[in-house]
């Protein structure tokens, strides 16, 4: 089918023709085209349906301003709910869909919402659905959900990948139009860094829609050669199809690049957008100004639509609505789209002027001191009604009727920071403020400088004096005064819409205040006004307009609500960027890792750590098989676990040992060199932050372990307390964590184990290498490694640390060594089994509620000392004698589980919060003891050692008969790890 | 947000770890007779101004440095940056 | 000589290389790294050790390129010192030897996966990885920033279309990850 309505020139390229298709019809259209030029010209004017009285509607604007002709844009996976069909780049397979509308878009079963329009007024949703309660959620709201709502999501993954991304720039340019060209020429021929960014795929702004010259040349052709010009320059970034979505604090700008959405799929290993953070020492907004419609009864049947964006779609895009046209205005700039469109061969069947002094044309009948009453047309407009000067009243044939009610100036970015725009009685719209966000000025219609040439040398001063340089030549170009006489809205009407994608008319508004809601704040969000997804860019002003006449106000007495980020609707995905799923989730691999792939362990995550769980063999049905195996065999002979994990910092320093002391509630200034001692960390508020080792290398020189979720911040601690709080002692700091690949040798063959692998000049004898002794040594003919003798499965146990790089090899070699002893690896699954029977505290005992008293270890809490915590251990509240202590659980009958997150109740009485009498903090099977065992809280425990307790855990409905028993269930005296 | 590192110059807000007031360094005296009442308004006792705020920030992902941050916590206005080791010593911290 | 084969950050015996469009990154082992964090009233004796093995001392954010052995600043009066590991495994303890009580010097070698990203076009890699401002980054800049919550180094070499980029070891491919990808996504 041809374009009936496509005209002659425009910035299409005819040479080449796309096809797309809407509501399942296929359509034809040239690169330059929106969805919604393109639909125009094919004579398409009914693009969706309103939202909540599914009323017909197409475009009012021309650009993201649009509120009507929102679509599902794409399909399958990659389908769109509420993209604007006059921002659409038109591509060749382009599919859209229209939204809101059931079974068809010209045949719309929920359309008998607008019969029902008396009921369905501002708050009937508030008001109607309010009891009983309960009915809300499962009655109420998905029956709303599904009559109302927008677009529908496809319910499938997102296909496609958005990046992220950094830029730095001296100034940032928001908008390309005249002021937004002239501002980059003037920083970029100074060789300052600028960026240019326009939501546009073509840079000029309006320059693009208007027959007016620049420089004695088409506005469009000035633009295209200063775009040529930058393009050189390289000290510009030009970003076209880049919204500029916030400005944030200290000049950092969003900025959303739109990479792929003009192509049908992106590029391979491209993304679709770009969320760009912009690092702007300065920003000058020339986002231009946006027209405002006015208010008639039923003013938004598809062919009503913005003057200004009539001229658009008839100049750009060489496109128009329809063949007869109306305007209907009440300034001079109605005027102008009449004689351009005239230009193009289109009949003005008439100019309804509101001024009773309107310029007169020679081209077609004005009607001064008339106004559009009413419209007629079942799914898109037929004619207008008018009422006369004179108060006659005629209809008036016409596809396509023209509204400006001025324009305001695009101030949304000014708002960022709450900054409120001012009402400027000149033009009687809002300007921006002087709160503008720190950095940032504007230039341009944005800043009420409606004249062509104004925009152009306010462009150019703006760049030159935010970065202190001189102005670039500003082109010749229209200078003629612009002034605007408001008229928001025809005396009389009701369904007359302001927000037309919310669906709020000028009764709802009038209702609103008869019902009360006097602030703007409340005026919005009862009606919800401008709530929608184009935030009121074309509706605001008229509903404050109107709320100032009823309430007898000016505007600015009124007030004005202000815009937030972001400026335009952003897909959750861009936010999202890589980071979906386990994509960009940093992971950390220990240096046995790729040696414990090829056995086959199960990994789990611990701190982005991914470590080995346990070691499953053929045969093996169940994790419990392996890890009791990998217990019984470690406990037998000699097992391997990989604790690299765990974090680790050099301290060094002439003052080390003071610092630890500090650190520590227990005392390190006396360990000697070459041992090791546990420490525990306290808080300062007295409660348990993270316990580990110290080992003294040299005088001057300890190696501290820390859990391994808990590495980072208490380095971070670790970090304050030297340069806050001691910031003269000589200490200095290191994570060395991966560094070093660390194993854990335990069982009662490890020493015979290391000595295969440590070279033969260092005596690991009891004697010469007893435990909680450490040192550094070298293994395997020379490699140099430090060794610690310390245990956390309660057998004869070290670690033995090598650097990173020869970890995988170290492992492999301590398994070769070890076959005579029949070596196991095991995961983090058997060492904390070994743990749990051992009676060693770890992040579930170390849970941020604990104090060292409750964890058994209160006479570590040095009192000759001063550390961090001690202060506030010694608090009443936390030396309560029937306070909670660290005890170990096991079951009556053997049989019987263990739950962590079980409660502990006596033996007889209530069952209830009030006669609690402790928790459990961790449970596991014990090989040994032939059952599950647990570490609990109890309240006096260490003093209740035998009593016979109920665990319960009401959530799993589990009732257990249990003994309390020392936490020390494996060899309590220690005589195994000292062997 | 941006941090003006007093080494670093200016640095996104991302390479940094926020603790909180800067009244964290003004540990008591652990030896003074009332040092359990000094430690408890130490522990828990924050002001919390509309306005300027003298603040902690760890740089995490920078130079490892502690910085007093001062902040309008209305506007975000970053008016002081200093480096936190000498904000002690000035304190008279030095041992 | 010891009888332990090494395996590289990613896991493998040789260097992984990639080549993207006029890009290539390639994993380097061949790095021994060591802190040197001067003692407290020993600082200008420290930093004329430094001054004496390298030439200058690097001040905030810069590096100082010498051979064998190089430096950059990572922090107030500290330093991380590199050079080739063939030649200086034990850079560790070379220079505890050099630098005496002036230093605490911790051996960093393995805590770090080095990579070396070259080309054309590695600026716009790093835009879109972190917010460091690359594009006015010259020859000897060394910045600290985090890629993804990882904290890495990005020093900016000789000639200017080299960074040696260092990160955890531990987290090596997903730092290797994210810079392939981000390669991908500007070729």
């Amino acid at each position: 089918m041809s374009q009936p309505n496509r005209l002659s020139g425009g910035l299409i390229d005819r040479s080449a023709e796309l096809s797309f298709s809407f509501a399942g019809e296929i359509y034809k259209g040239h690169p330059g085209d929106t969805l919604a030029s393109a639909l125009l010209a094919n004579d398409v004017r009914l693009m969706g349906r309103s939202f909540k009285y599914h009323r017909p509607r197409g475009p009012l604007a021309a650009g993201s301003e649009e509120p009507n002709a929102i679509v599902e844009l794409r399909s399958g996976a990659r389908r769109e709910p509420n993209t604007r069909a006059t921002t659409a780049e038109l591509y060749d397979g382009l599919v859209a869909e229209p939204q809101n509308c059931w079974p068809s878009l010209r045949l719309d079963a929920m359309a008998i919402n607008d019969k029902l329009s008396n009921f369905l007024t501002a708050g009937f949703y508030y008001k109607t659905f309010m009891w009983p309660a309960a009915f809300w959620e499962k009655l109420y709201e998905p029956i709303i959900r599904k009559a109302a709502g927008l677009g529908s999501l496809s319910m499938e993954e997102d296909p496609d990948t958005y990046d992220k991304g950094f830029l730095h720039c001296d100034l940032l340019v928001t908008g390309g139009g005249a002021a937004g060209l002239m501002a980059a020429l003037t920083a970029g021929r100074a060789g300052r860094s600028v960026i240019l960014a326009d939501e546009d795929f073509t840079f000029g702004g309006r320059l693009l829609a208007e027959r007016e010259s620049v420089g004695g040349m088409a506005g469009a052709d000035w633009a295209a050669q200063a775009v040529a010009e930058l393009a050189t320059l390289p000290s510009v970034r030009l970003m076209p199809r880049t919204t500029v979505i916030g400005a944030f604090d200290h000049g950092i700008h969003g900025a959303l690049e739109r990479v792929s959405d003009h192509l049908a799929v992106p590029a391979e290993g491209k993304p679709r957008q770009i969320l760009w953070r912009i690092y702007a020492e300065q920003s000058l907004l020339c986002a231009g100004a946006i027209e405002r419609p006015i208010a008639f009864e039923n003013n938004d049947r598809p062919g009503i639509m913005l003057a200004g964006a009539l001229r658009t779609y008839a100049n750009r895009y060489a496109a128009t609505p329809a063949r007869r046209v109306a305007i209907f205005t009440c300034n001079d700039n109605g005027h102008r789209s009449a004689a351009d469109l005239h230009a193009q061969g289109i009949e003005i069947a008439a100019v309804i002027d509101t001024r009773a002094d309107a310029p007169d044309s020679d081209n077609y009948p004005v009607h001064k001191g008339a106004q559009v009453i009413d419209s007629r047309g079942r799914l898109d407009l037929k004619s207008v009604r008018v009422r006369e000067a004179d108060g006659t009243e005629h209809m008036i044939p016409c596809g396509a009727l023209g509204v400006s009610g001025g324009w305001n100036p695009n101030v949304h970015l000014t708002c960022h920071q709450r900054g409120r725009p001012v009402w400027d009685d000149a033009l009687s719209a809002f300007v921006p403020g002087k709160d503008l966000p720190p950095g940032m000025t504007v230039a341009g219609a944005a800043r009420g400088i409606f004249s062509t040439h104004g925009a152009l040398a306010s462009g150019a001063d703006g760049a030159a004096e935010a970065l202190g340089i001189a102005a670039a030549d500003v082109p010749t170009a229209d200078d003629a005064p612009v002034s605007q006489t408001p008229f928001w809205y025809v005396e009389g009407c009701s369904r007359a819409w302001l927000d037309q994608q919310n669906d709020v008319t000028v009764k709802d508004v009038k209702l609103s205040h008869q019902e009360g809601f006097r602030s703007v704040e409340h005026l919005k969000r009862y009606t919800t006004l401008g709530m929608a997804t184009d935030q009121g860019k074309t509706s605001n002003i008229g509903g404050l307009a109107i709320m100032a006449e009823i309430a007898g106000k000016s505007i600015p007495e009124v007030g004005t609500t202000i815009f937030r980020p972001p400026y335009t609707p952003v897909a959750i995905g861009a936010f999202a960027g890589r980071m979906r799923g386990k994509e960009f989730h940093p992971t950390r691999l220990t240096p046995s890792h790729y040696w414990a792939e090829e056995r086959g362990a199960v990994f789990v995550e611990v701190g982005n750590w991914l470590r080995a769980q346990w070691f499953p063999l053929p045969g093996e049905k169940h994790w419990r098989e392996s890890v009791d195996r990998e217990v019984r065999a470690t406990r037998a002979s000699v097992g391997v676990c990989d604790c690299t994990t765990l974090g680790k910092i050099d301290v060094q320093g002439v003052d080390a040992a003071a610092f630890l002391n500090k650190l520590y509630c227990n005392g390190f200034a006396k360990l000697a060199v070459g041992k090791v001692r546990y420490g525990l960390m306290l808080r300062e508020d007295g409660i348990a932050m993270d316990d580990g080792t110290a080992a003294r290398l040299a005088e001057d020189h300890f190696v501290v372990t820390t859990t391994t979720a808990n590495a980072g911040r208490v380095y971070q601690h670790m970090e304050f307390v030297r340069q806050c709080l001691f910031p003269d002692m000589d200490v200095q700091l290191v994570s060395t964590t991966e560094a070093w690949a660390q194993y854990a040798v335990a069982g009662p063959n490890a020493r015979k184990l290391l000595q295969k692998v440590v070279d033969p000049e260092f005596d690991l004898s009891n004697e010469a290498f007893p435990f909680m002794a450490c040192g550094e040594i070298t293994v395997c003919g020379g490699l140099r490694a430090r060794l610690f003798r310390i245990s956390f499965s309660g057998e004869l146990a070290y670690e033995l640390a090598v650097p990173a790089r020869y970890g995988d090899a170290m492992m492999r070699r301590l398994m070769d060594e070890g076959a005579e002893f029949d070596v196991v690896p095991y995961g983090t699954e058997a060492l904390g089994v070994m743990r749990i029977e051992k009676g060693h505290a770890a992040g579930n005992e170390l849970n941020g509620t604990t104090t060292a008293l409750e964890l058994g270890m209160g006479r570590m809490v040095s009192t000759k000392k001063d550390s961090i915590g001690t202060v506030l251990s010694k608090r009443e509240g936390l030396n309560e004698e029937a306070g909670l202590r660290l005890v170990g659980v096991k079951p009556l009958n053997p049989a019987d589980r263990i739950t962590a997150g079980g409660h502990l109740m006596n033996a007889g009485g209530p069952v209830d919060a009030a006669h609690d009498q402790g928790y459990v903090t961790s449970a596991a099977y014990s090989p040994d003891m032939g059952s599950m065992i647990g570490l609990a809280f109890v309240k006096s425990g260490d003093a209740r050692l035998g009593e016979k307790m109920r665990l319960v855990s009401p959530v799993t409905d589990l009732t257990v008969d249990v003994e309390l028993a020392s936490a020390h269930f494996i060899d309590p005296e220690g005589g195994r790890q000292r062997a | 947000m941006i941090i003006d590192h007093p080494l670093l110059g200016p640095r996104d807000s991302s390479e940094f770890v926020y603790l909180g007031d800067a009244r964290m360094l003004d540990r008591p005296d652990p030896d003074a007779p009332d040092a359990a009442r000094a430690f408890y308004e130490y522990g828990y006792l924050r002001d919390n101004p509309a306005g300027p705020h003298r603040e902690l920030w760890f740089h995490e992902g920078g130079d490892r440095s502690w910085l007093v941050v001062t902040r309008d916590t209305v506007t975000h206005e970053i008016t002081r940056v200093e480096m936190a080791r000498d904000v002690a010593r000035a304190k008279g911290r030095s041992t | 000589m010891h009888s332990l084969t090494p395996i590289t950050a990613l896991g493998g015996a040789q260097p992984r290389i990639d080549t993207i469009a006029e890009m290539t990154l390639t994993e380097n082992p061949g790095l021994a790294l060591a802190s040197i964090a001067a003692r407290r009233g020993h600082e200008e004796a420290c930093k004329d050790h430094l001054r004496a093995l390298i030439g200058d001392v690097p001040g905030p954010g810069r590096s100082q390129l010498h051979d064998p052995e190089a430096a950059f600043w990572t922090g107030p009066d500290n330093w991380m010192a590199g050079a080739p590991f063939d030649t200086h495994e034990d850079l560790a303890a070379q220079l505890k030897a050099r630098f005496g009580e002036t230093a605490s010097i911790t051996e960093q070698t393995d805590a770090w996966v080095c990579f070396d990203l070259r080309g054309d076009g590695i600026e716009a890699v790093m835009e879109r990885l972190c917010a460091i401002d690359i594009r006015t980054m010259v020859t000897g800049d060394a910045q600290r920033t985090v890629i993804h919550h990882l904290g890495f180094f990005v020093l900016r070499r000789d000639p200017a279309d080299w960074l040696r980029i260092l990160g955890p070891r531990a987290s090596a491919g997903s730092l290797h990850h994210a810079i392939v990808t981000a390669m991908k996504a500007v070729a």
